[in-house]
């Protein structure tokens, strides 16, 4: 690590003015990402805006028959919430997937999608659900929110105060890990909502994206031999030691047969 | 019996402060006027050093020296060695390259040290280190052991990187048991390269005592005498008789903390360049990827020869070695006499011949890993079975008993040098089927069927020599090194007993196990018996804990120091007694004249050697005895796993279900501390199975240095494991019967996996059998002419 300076503020305003104040300034939400990225000296910021101390942030609630979750929010808390159990069980699965209950404690969801590791969990539950994050400044809604591989559409001293997820007819989310880090190797969220079939695809591609043969494929017949037929194309996905483009390809059909399974 | 003696599941006595948090560690160690050591390191798998400019890393706050191979060498310092001198078939000496203890003008993998800052702190050692400017001129670099016959030099001196070409057994007799052989069974297949991934990083701290001009290591060692021997004797970094070095609580080893790297040697030397300040370094997990002596990475063709009824007629090997970019310590020994000696495994086959080839690569050294040499032997052997058995239609476990050298045979003499001497491989086998009810498998097989999974079972029958060595046999071989042990008993005052080893105790629970075999021999209570190890000012010269060599030689020196004991003991109770030395009986540390209710105990005996009012004349006072143990022989602890296994044949996932291990471990001290050191090997010889693996990029990049890419099995990825030592065939080796059983579980669990797997999807898999590589070999199954 490097020398920086550390705050805690109470307020957004303060954050704000923390932020405008040090052009260096850098957020720190549960650290699971960043406090290693420090350790190594990847990253050198003058001084570090922890969030953990901001009450508005935080918490779990139900707002328009969905669930709002403020960005502070644990994975521990959202898969341990009764309400997230009780609205979006494929929400509280999806959280108790991630990493283990060291990261679970600490990492928050409003760390996770500003992340937007391509291994990620959260991405694929986001893009599933068709939410909305709203930051500092602005809603965005999620397939906007994430552009590329570790990169979002927020600005520089934008700050994710909340994500906002709509109730579902039916969701689940099937996640094959990578047996080393337990992220991602693929993660499908499947729902069923008002508006369509919608499937999020983790881990398989530089970025979450939306499976649109499969979506086709669902919106016709909801079931997991609906999918059958259909090939899922391995062109630009991810190809790695751990797994080649052909295989995530393959998994990505796996998975969205069991997460269609598992919605019931 | 004595209570919590021999054969007593007595829970571990260091348990306690390492649960509450009280070990002591090496990095747990903080000495007045500490400084900081922090290495650099090459970024290249192989390259020229143009130059190093140290100024501005001097120039750093905090900052106290920079050191580099050039400083090293103008100070005299040697370089590390190889221990182990393997010849070449042709009689030639193996091509051991110059190992300095920081790089000379070229670096030769990732990771390889370069210099060494030293500062006040830690972070600004790091800040200098970040500050030290190498300009590198990059080279190609080789990292793939098929390649390096043909690759670029990793050292200038050694042709085609070829450091021996070595064999063992008879290849003509071998040939013309494959002339004559009804059936030829070939495998090819490749030992994955392992990370040892101790759970405590290494760590030394080297001071140096400006007024006695005596050195201090305290260092994460296996071995802490043989660093010292090393150290002086050929890095020179200080005479033997002033370095005392002190290895305290060890977090794991397996192998990786035997050997003499270069930061000890560094930061013992640099304290006294820097005055006497002492100099601390501990590694983060990221070195201990990149520097940690590997293991395996073998890549080996195996054939065996049957005649028409299923009889092994011979078997004939090649296997190209990776010893990386420099000899390690032991790493010569591993891929030759630890290997090829083990290759009749427990069978009878008549003619056996071994060539193997080492090659220096630009990867990390690779060395001794847990069962070293061992497993890869065992695997070859129970895989190729294996295939055997298919190819032949036969029962993989009536293939084997076929070929089982049967009880009565023993003595045993291999055609690869070893002479086993129990073993009883039929029981074992029995006993293990019985238990993992393997007649019962077809309807399991049949009931994953129709939940649409593949099931598999798969046996390994393993053989290991341990407790190495005999000294003699060893240094014919080319150790340079007797592989006796010692201890030496010290009674007290007050009848409490120490017992001080040269043995090391990192997860093998040596406090409690010693203190059970001292407790039953000299018949004291286990809680007065205190083991002291670890230090070389305090303990007498032993070669230190590897090989599951640590009870069975060092075991038998406590046990032959305590003898001592007890006959010193005897003419002094006779003295007390007013009878002869003659009708003195002892048991359960009880003197007593023979046929009479006359006695005195060992306590009482014990303290009149140190008060001796009324002593026999010529006797020494005092209870203090030493003894050194060089076994006749190897042991040769042996047994049957088996493994099943479910696959996804949608994902290529396996999850083991059952996996019992029948262990022939001779007799048991402690069955707990057995059955802890049995599910750790087995958890390392499921993680090869399934899910380790360094892998490299062309260019020497090592693309699993972290976690995130490198899989240690877990909790989740076991099964609850089913242990058991009996029947057991005591050994004649050593008086306690013992056998040894650090490694068994990591030499006998690979195969049995892969086994398992093979027999559930059809087709081996390279290890690790990740799922991705199941899945394509499901796939190929399923699609026959796709496979061919
Ligand atoms: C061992 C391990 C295993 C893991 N396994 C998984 C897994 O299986 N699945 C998975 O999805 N993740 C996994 N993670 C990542 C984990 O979920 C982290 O929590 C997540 O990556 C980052 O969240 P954080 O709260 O720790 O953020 P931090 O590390 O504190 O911050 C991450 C980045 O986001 C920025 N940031 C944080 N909060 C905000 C905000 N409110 N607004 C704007 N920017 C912000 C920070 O400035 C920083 O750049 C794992 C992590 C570890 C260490």
């Amino acid at each position: 690590m490097y020398n920086f300076t550390y705050h805690r503020p109470r307020t957004l305003a303060e954050v704000a003015q923390l932020l405008s104040a040090n052009e260096d300034a850098k957020l720190l939400a549960g650290g699971q990402t960043f406090i290693p990225t420090l350790k190594q000296r990847l990253a050198q910021p003058s001084d570090l805006v922890d969030l953990s101390g901001i009450a508005e942030l935080k918490g779990i609630r139900e707002e328009g028959g969905g669930l709002t979750i403020g960005a502070t929010t644990t994975h521990a808390e959202v898969a341990g919430s009764e309400l997230v159990r009780r609205l979006l069980p494929a929400l509280a699965d999806l959280a108790e997937s991630i990493g283990d209950p060291q990261v679970r404690n600490l990492g928050t969801l409003g760390g996770s999608i500003s992340n937007n590791d391509p291994a990620a969990d959260y991405p694929a539950g986001l893009v599933g659900l068709g939410a909305t994050v709203r930051t500092s400044k602005r809603e965005i809604g999620a397939e906007d929110f994430f552009t590329g591989m570790f990169e979002t559409a927020l600005e520089e001293d934008e700050i994710v105060t909340a994500v906002h997820f709509p109730k579902p007819e039916k969701a689940a989310y099937a996640k094959f890990p990578n047996p080393a880090s337990r992220y991602a190797i693929v993660g499908v969220f499947v729902a069923r909502t008002g508006g369509g079939v919608r499937v999020a695809v983790t881990g398989a591609a530089p970025c979450v994206f939306r499976a649109t043969e499969l979506e086709n494929a669902l919106a016709a017949d909801f079931s997991p031999a609906a999918l059958d037929g259909v090939s899922v194309p391995a062109d630009g996905l991810n190809e790695d030691i751990h797994a080649s483009a052909e295989y995530r390809a393959h998994l990505v059909k796996v998975m969205a047969k069991r997460a269609v399974a598992a919605a019931g | 019996m004595v209570e919590k003696g021999i054969g007593a599941a007595v829970p571990r006595k260091e348990d306690h402060r390492f649960i509450t948090g009280r070990g002591r560690y090496t990095d747990d160690i903080n000495l007045p006027g500490q400084t900081h050591a922090v290495f650099v390191r090459s970024p290249h798998a192989h390259a020229r050093i143009r130059s190093i400019a140290k100024e501005g890393a001097l120039a750093v706050p905090g900052v106290i020296a920079v050191f580099t191979g050039a400083d090293a060498q103008a100070d005299g310092l040697g370089g590390l060695i190889c221990g182990w001198m393997v010849k070449s078939k042709d009689g030639s000496d193996m091509k051991a390259a110059p190992h300095p203890v920081l790089a000379v003008d070229r670096v030769r993998y990732v990771g390889d040290p370069v210099a060494v800052v030293i500062a006040e702190t830690l972070q600004q050692a790091r800040d200098g280190a970040e500050a030290l400017e190498i300009d590198y001129e990059e080279l190609p670099a080789v990292a793939a052991v098929d390649a390096a016959h043909d690759g670029p030099l990793v050292h200038d001196e050694v042709p085609n990187n070829l450091i021996y070409d070595w064999e063992l057994g008879d290849a003509a007799a071998v040939d013309e048991a494959f002339a004559r052989a009804a059936r030829v069974v070939t495998q090819e297949h490749i030992q994955n390269r392992l990370v040892p991934n101790a759970l405590e990083p290494r760590a030394a701290i080297g001071v140096y005592d400006t007024g006695t001009e005596e050195f201090t290591l305290y260092l994460t060692s296996q071995n802490p005498h043989v660093h010292r021997l090393v150290m002086s004797a050929f890095v020179a970094v200080a005479p033997e008789h002033k370095l005392r070095v002190v290895a305290p609580d060890v977090g794991g080893g397996f192998g990786s903390k035997i050997f003499i790297y270069n930061e000890e040697c560094v930061v013992t030397w640099a304290s006294r360049k820097i005055g006497g300040r002492p100099v601390k370094w501990r590694e983060e997990r990221s070195e201990a990827f990149l520097c940690d002596a590997h293991g395996r990475d073998h890549v080996t063709k195996a054939e065996l020869a049957l005649d028409e009824d299923g009889n092994f007629l011979a078997l004939r090997v090649t296997t190209k070695a990776n010893l990386g970019a420099y000899m390690s310590t032991f790493s010569s020994a591993v891929p030759t006499y630890l290997y090829a000696t083990l290759l009749a495994g427990q069978y009878k086959t008549p003619a056996i011949h071994a060539n193997v080839k080492a090659y220096y690569t630009n990867t990390t050294p690779v060395d001794a890993y847990r069962g070293a040499g061992r497993p890869e032997a065992s695997f070859l052997l129970e895989t190729l079975i294996d295939k055997a058995a298919r190819e032949l239609g036969m029962d993989p476990a009536e293939l084997r008993r076929k070929n089982f050298i049967p009880k009565d045979a023993f003595p045993y003499q291999t055609p690869v040098a070893l002479t086993y001497d129990t073993g009883d491989y039929e029981a074992t086998l029995d006993r293990a089927l019985e238990l993992a009810d393997y007649e019962g498998f077809p309807a399991r097989k049949a009931e994953a069927a129709k939940r649409g999974k593949l099931r598999g079972i798969g046996l390994s029958c393993y053989i290991e020599a341990c407790g190495i060595a005999p000294s003699q046999v060893a240094i014919s071989l080319g150790a340079g090194v007797g592989l006796w042990e010692s201890a030496r008993i010290r009674c007290t005052h007050t009848g409490k007993v120490q017992v001080l080893t040269g043995a090391h105790s990192h997860g093998q629970g040596h406090e409690t196990t010693f203190s059970q075999l001292v407790a039953e021999r000299l018949g004291v209570p286990y809680e007065d018996v205190e083991v002291i190890h670890g230090d070389t000012a305090s303990t007498p010269i032993g070669m230190g804990t590897y090989g599951s060599r640590s009870l069975a030689v060092g075991g038998e020196a406590i046990m032959k120091a305590c003898d001592k004991i007890i006959a010193k003991g005897a003419k002094i109770a006779a003295h007390l007694l007013e009878a002869s030395e003659a009708d003195i009986e002892f048991e359960a540390g009880v003197y007593r004249v023979k046929g009479t209710d006359k006695q005195k105990t060992i306590q009482e005996v014990i303290f009149t050697a140190y008060v001796p009012a009324s002593y026999p004349e010529g006797v020494e006072p005092g209870m203090d005895e030493s003894a050194f143990f060089d076994p006749p022989n190897f042991t040769y602890p042996a047994g049957t796993y088996v493994c099943e296994v479910e696959v996804d044949p949608d994902t290529g996932t396996v999850a083991i279900e059952k996996f019992v291990a029948v262990d022939d471990f001779g007799r048991v001290i402690n069955p707990m501390v057995v059955e802890g050191q049995v599910h750790g090997g087995l958890a390392q010889g499921i993680g090869q199975a399934l899910l380790e693996g360094a892998v490299y990029d062309e260019t020497g990049q090592l693309l699993t240095g972290s976690y995130m890419d490198y899989c240690m099995p877990r909790a989740d990825d076991l099964p609850s494991f089913e242990v058991h030592t009996s029947p057991g065939t005591p050994t004649a080796t050593n008086s306690m019967g013992v056998k040894g059983c650090g490694e068994a579980g990591a030499i006998g669990a690979p195969a049995a996996v892969i086994n398992a797997l093979t027999d559930a999807i059809g087709q081996r898999v390279e290890m690790p059998a990740t799922p991705e590589r199941i899945w394509r070999a499901v796939r190929a199954s399923a699609m026959p002419q796709a496979a061919e």
